[in-house]
Formats: C-alpha cells, sequence, structure tokens
C-alpha cells in the first residue's frame, strides 16, 4: 500500500475540475494507455492570458489523478507566463509530497502544462511532442525530458530519473546512458562524487583483481543479455586488453559498448585513466 | 467498516484452530526438540506429528518433508540446490509465469552465473504447449521449474503430464505449488515430482512457515547449512510453534477440499458472472476451465488498477491488482504480458481470491459495489470514449 498523505487521497476521491470542456482555448494530452497513465489537460482563456478554467481528464493511479486535479487548482486564475513557471515539485509540494516513486505522476502534470501553453503559442496540436532523440524506447522519454526532470528536482541517480519520469523502468537497456546524462548535467559536481567509489592507489595485482571483478558484477551482465561475453586479456599500465567472445564479437556496435559501457564502468570502479583496447584475433 | 477478504491468494486467515494448536508452544512447551532431556521429547513428538500432517495432504513420506521459512526459501532451495549438486548440468527450464520467488531466481542465475534459461512462453489462456516443453529439454537441463496453479490468474498447469514429460529425461521436476496446496488434491505418490514448495500462510498457517518436498533418492546440496535438523537438508532451529500450526492447517485443508471445491467455487463463480454481466467491458484473464476453486481476474478495460484498488478500499473490500502502480514496478504484470492481454485491460486487471470464510452476502455486496466505481474512474478518463457504446 502507498503512504499517500490525506491530501492526494481527497483530490483522488474527490477530484476537482473534472471532466470534458466545451471549445477550450487550447489543449494538450501527454502519456498513453501503455505506459498506464494519460492526461489530457484543457484550458479556458481570456484576452489577456488568463486562465479562467482548467479542465482535466486522467487515465491513472491515485497519485496521477491528485496531481491533475492538483495541477488544474494551482493554474486557475494564473496568466499563461506565470503558469508556465509552475514546476512539478510545485505540484508535489501542493499535495504535500508524493512517494519518491510516484513523482512521474507529477512530471506528468508539468508536461500536460506544458503542452497545452505551446498547443496556444503555436497551434502544436501534437499528442507527444518529441524534442530531441529518445533514450527510452520503452515509455519513449527523449533526452531534454530527462535532462528537465534532473535539473528541476536536483537529481542524482539512474533510479530517481526512473521515479521522475519512468527513463530505464522498462527493459533498462538505457540505464548506462542515464547516467551519463546525469553526469554531463551534474559536470563538475559528479566528478567530485565518482571516485569515492573507486579505491586509492592500486599495486597492479590489486588493479587486475578489480578489472576482473567489475567485468564480472557491472559489465558481463549487461552483454549476456545480448549472448555476448568478454574476457579480459591483459593489463598493462593504464592499458587494459580485452576479448569480446559470443554475439559481441561480430558485433556492429561493439566499438562504442567497448567506450560506452566497458571502458566508463571500469574507470567509474577502477581507475579514471584506464584505456580499454579490443584485441582482434 | 466490515472488511470483505477477497485477497486470499496474498495472504490468508489464520484458522482459529491452527492458532490454539500453536498457543501452548509459545508459552509452555518452549523447549529445543533436538535436546537430550525429557522436554524437548515433549517437542519432539507433536514435531513428528506435524511431518506426518503435512504429509498425508501431499500423499508422500513424512521423511521427505523438509520445513523452511517461506514458499521462497522453498524454491531457492530447490533451484540452487539441485544445480550444486549436478555443476555439469547448465540448463535451466521455467515458464514466463512464475512467481518472482522463482523467474527472479532464475535470472540472477542466467544473468550472474551463466546458465541457459530457457522460459517457456503461454498462451493467450495462460496455458503452455507441451510440445516446446519436450523440446525444450536436453541432456544439459539440470531442473525443470514450472508452477501448479498461478497465482495472479489462478490458471492450473497439467502437473502430470508435466511430470510424465520429464520423468522421461534426466532432469528434475520442481514444482511451485504453493497457490494449489490445500485447493486441489496432489497425490504425490502418483505423480513422479521430485521437489514441491508450499508455504503455510496460503493456507491458513501463519506467515514464516513452508514445506519443500524432496522425493525420496534426490540429490540436494543444502542452502542452509550448520547443524543437522531437518535429515541435514535445512541447517536451523525448527520454527516448533509454526511448524505445529502448518501441521494443523494442513488437516484442515484435507476437510476443507471438498468445501472449497464446490461453495467457494459456487461463491467464486456468482461474483465473477455477476462482475462480467454488470460491470461494461469487463474481461476474464486466464483459462475459464483449468483454474483454481478461488480465483478470478478480471480486467476493467479503460482504468487503471490501483485507483480500482483504493475505490474498493474506502468500501472495506480487499483485492489486488496487476497493474503497474501496484507492482512498484512501472510495467503491468508479467504475467498479462505473457499473456498478450492488451495495455487497455492489463493496467486494470483486478484479482479477487476467495476462502471458505467468504459469504454469499460478501459476494452480492462486492456485485452491487463494482459497477458505480468503474463507472466513476471511466468518467474521469481520457479514454471512457474509447468504450464499445
Amino acid at each position: 500500500m502507498w503512504d499517500y498523505t490525506d491530501k492526494v487521497k481527497d483530490h483522488f476521491i474527490n477530484p476537482r475540475n473534472v471532466g470534458e470542456m466545451e471549445n477550450p482555448t487550447c489543449s494538450a494530452e501527454v502519456g498513453s494507455l501503455a505506459c498506464g497513465d494519460a492526461l489530457r489537460l484543457m484550458l479556458k482563456l481570456d484576452e489577456n492570458e488568463r486562465i479562467l478554467d482548467a479542465r482535466f481528464l486522467t487515465f491513472g493511479c491515485a497519485s496521477a489523478i491528485a496531481s491533475s486535479s492538483a495541477l488544474t487548482e494551482i493554474i486557475k486564475g494564473m496568466t499563461l507566463e506565470e503558469a508556465g513557471k509552475v514546476t512539478n515539485q510545485d505540484i508535489a509540494h501542493y499535495l504535500g509530497e508524493l512517494p519518491e516513486q510516484k513523482m512521474h505522476c507529477s512530471v506528468m502534470g508539468r508536461e500536460a502544462l506544458e503542452a497545452a501553453i505551446r498547443n496556444y503559442r503555436t497551434g502544436t496540436d501534437q499528442k507527444v511532442e518529441l524534442e530531441g532523440r529518445v533514450v527510452c524506447t520503452c515509455f519513449g522519454v527523449t533526452e531534454v525530458e530527462i535532462e528537465h526532470v534532473i535539473r528541476d528536482n536536483n537529481l542524482t541517480t539512474v533510479e530517481q530519473v526512473t521515479n521522475y519520469c519512468k527513463a530505464g523502468g522498462g527493459c533498462g537497456g538505457c540505464k548506462t546512458e542515464i547516467q551519463h546524462i546525469l553526469d554531463r548535467v551534474a559536470g563538475a559536481a559528479s566528478a567530485a562524487i565518482l571516485p569515492s567509489k573507486r579505491p586509492g592507489k592500486l599495486t597492479n595485482i590489486q588493479k587486475i583483481r578489480l578489472i576482473e571483478e567489475t567485468i564480472v558484477r557491472e559489465i558481463r551482465p549487461s552483454l549476456a543479455k545480448d549472448g555476448g561475453d568478454i574476457e579480459l586479456l591483459d593489463v598493462e599500465g593504464n592499458h587494459v586488453l580485452v576479448a569480446y567472445r559470443g554475439t559481441c564479437s561480430n558485433c556492429p556496435a561493439s566499438p562504442v559498448t567497448l567506450k560506452d559501457l566497458v571502458q566508463a564502468k571500469l574507470r567509474e570502479f577502477v581507475a579514471e585513466d584506464l584505456v580499454v583496447e579490443e584485441h582482434k584475433s | 467498516m466490515k472488511t470483505i477478504y477477497l485477497d486470499n491468494n496474498a495472504t490468508t486467515r489464520v484458522a482459529d484452530e491452527v492458532f490454539e494448536a500453536m498457543r501452548p508452544y509459545f508459552t509452555d512447551l518452549y523447549a529445543n526438540p533436538s535436546s537430550m532431556h525429557v522436554f524437548g521429547g515433549q517437542v519432539g513428538k507433536p514435531l513428528k506429528h506435524a511431518r506426518e500432517q503435512v504429509a498425508a495432504l501431499l500423499n508422500c513420506s513424512p521423511d521427505e518433508i523438509v520445513f523452511t521459512s517461506c514458499g521462497t526459501e522453498s524454491d531457492n532451495t530447490a533451484i540452487h540446490g539441485i544445480l550444486e549438486a549436478y555443476p555439469e548440468k547448465r540448463h535451466i527450464i521455467t515458464t514466463r509465469v512464475e512467481h518472482p520467488a522463482v523467474r527472479t531466481t532464475c535470472r540472477h542465475l542466467r544473468d550472474q552465473h551463466g546458465y541457459r534459461l530457457t522460459e517457456l512462453p503461454v498462451d493467450a489462456k495462460g496455458q503452455l504447449n507441451l510440445d516446446e516443453l519436450k523440446a525444450a529439454i536436453t541432456h544439459e537441463t539440470a531442473i525443470v521449474s514450472i508452477m501448479h496453479a498461478n497465482n495472479e490468474t489462478g490458471v492450473i498447469f497439467p502437473l502430470e503430464k508435466i511430470a510424465e514429460i520429464v520423468a522421461e529425461s534426466n532432469a528434475f521436476l520442481h514444482t511451485d505449488a504453493v497457490q494449489s496446496v490445500g485447493k486441489i488434491p496432489i497425490d504425490l505418490a502418483k505423480t513422479p515430482i521430485d521437489l514441491l514448495a508450499l508455504s503455510g500462510h496460503k493456507l491458513h498457517a501463519p506467515k514464516g512457515v513452508g514445506v519443500l518436498y524432496i522425493r525420496r533418492g534426490t540429490r540436494l546440496t543444502p542452502y542452509l547449512t550448520g547443524g543437522h535438523q531437518e535429515h541435514g537438508k535445512r541447517a536451523g532451529t525448527e520454527n516448533v510453534p509454526y511448524i505445529i500450526g502448518l501441521g494443523a492447517a494442513c488437516e484442515l485443508a484435507s476437510k476443507h477440499m471438498e468445501e472449497e471445491n464446490t461453495r467457494v467455487r459456487a461463491l467464486r463463480d456468482r461474483l465473477e458472472t455477476g462482475l462480467l454481466k454488470s460491470c461494461r467491458d469487463a474481461y476474464l484473464n486466464g483459462d475459464p476451465v483449468n483454474r483454481l476453486p478461488n480465483t478470478s481476474n478480471i480486467s476493467f478495460e479503460f482504468v487503471e488498477g490501483e485507483s480500482i484498488l483504493l475505490h474498493m478500499d474506502a468500501l472495506g473490500i480487499c483485492a489486488s491488482s496487476g497493474s503497474a502502480c501496484t507492482s512498484g514496478s512501472l510495467e503491468p504484470s508479467h504475467v498479462m504480458r505473457a499473456m498478450g492481454v492488451p495495455f487497455t485491460r492489463a493496467h486494470g486487471s483486478t484479482r479477487f481470491s476467495l476462502s471458505h470464510y467468504n459469504t454469499a452476502e460478501e459476494v452480492e455486496f462486492v456485485i452491487e459495489h463494482m459497477p458505480p466505481i468503474i463507472d466513476r474512474l471511466r468518467a474521469i478518463s481520457p479514454f471512457g470514449r474509447c468504450m464499445k457504446q
């Protein structure tokens, strides 16, 4: 059972501003049946772009319905410019906070609001406006959206990103990429955090052992999903020589995997200066 | 507010008779059954009796019964125990609809230990194609782990036929029978199953006790090592009061088996036909025929399961859902997905599971109060208009 606040329960049982709107000035629909939640937001504006009325229809769990209800209550009476500054945090605060795993419901509210404003400003009527490259193909989440939730909510882990926008919550294949986005957004801050996972100065034996361990724990499971494998051949200074096995050995994407997965993981867990090379037989 | 408990596949009420049987072992008879003194012996004998009560329900020998702490431990012990005893065999067969106790364990063995894993698919009714099982077994196969009845849909797999197929190979057959024991008969003297897991709290014994049946002659490396308890197959001091409770619950289950398959089945059927008739766009999930007598899994199209459950909860009705939001993950139940249930229905799947404590009045109450809940949620759903008129 989720630990919902009384305010969430109230807005779930007695949702405000629910139902269709006759001739809305603008509207937007985000989410989908496949994803398990969807929200249609409809706004009526006066000539000064003030929101006279806001209505919603939501398919989803209690926190999705409560977030939609809260959103309409927050924005009623605001000008579009003011409404454009509403964040998912505002929705969560209004409800006395949401469980961490349910934060994506508040993000869905903010997304719908943005889409409705865009609909008004540009007349774009696309159900889902895909900005930028799709990172999570299971839930159709783009790079732009992931960066947005990271910045709005000061997120630091992949798990948090999943809780806030669902990215990475399906097959999990994009988790490495989400980590990269986190690193990029955090910039210097993440560089300061990362070394703590890594040990200090290592002897060569210790380094080889740690590389082996990291391959077993962090790298091999990802490759095994696609029927591939990797073997450590040699370590000389900061040069790590590996060989691909199984499907990896003739996979056209293997150079990318080598850099983005193998080298990235070894740098994360062993030493920052490692360079990984593939031994071609 | 009165609670209407229709979530018996999640856990059951401890029977009064079970609780009474357990009580003295918390107060007066607290000795360790391994002790040499008479006091220990006073506990050892009832423990033996409990073992016989469990064996009687399954029609096996008491020395084939190993008490564990839960169904999950039994499943883990069976799978790890066989693999460790036969390290040269690197292949596991299971199904796509197993309980996480088996599914996650097998996937862990695949991902972290390099085992080859075959997960057999199911059809739209949730049934296996036994030819695919036959084709999957090789001389490399160590263990076939197939559940007896599904926890979400109640679908019963043809265990006798599965056992026949596996018996022709060198692989061992394990079955997670946590949902079926006590609800439908199992005869281990007639069915060549090597390992079987059951859990106390699904048949009116308390949480925290389970059983692994290990057929005589099955080589199995213990999962928990230490003392010589449970014929050296599971170390750890016996959880005496709970084991006594499980014994009593197994005896009660034999007594109630007929009622379970007549009165409880009739209640379930009444609930099911009532809901399918009174709620628009409601569909039954799973095999309508080969199914546990107490379970009904119904999808209400275009509404989301958690919302249904919370509205039911406000009326005191307890049930479960296969929706993403109730599982703590972001995807709907793997069982619904394996059966190919479309997303429009998977998110709104709701499981009702009864026991002999349920009454006809309770069932009528649910049939009366469900349609307004569904209508209300559809009225606020943007997909309400997608419904058939």
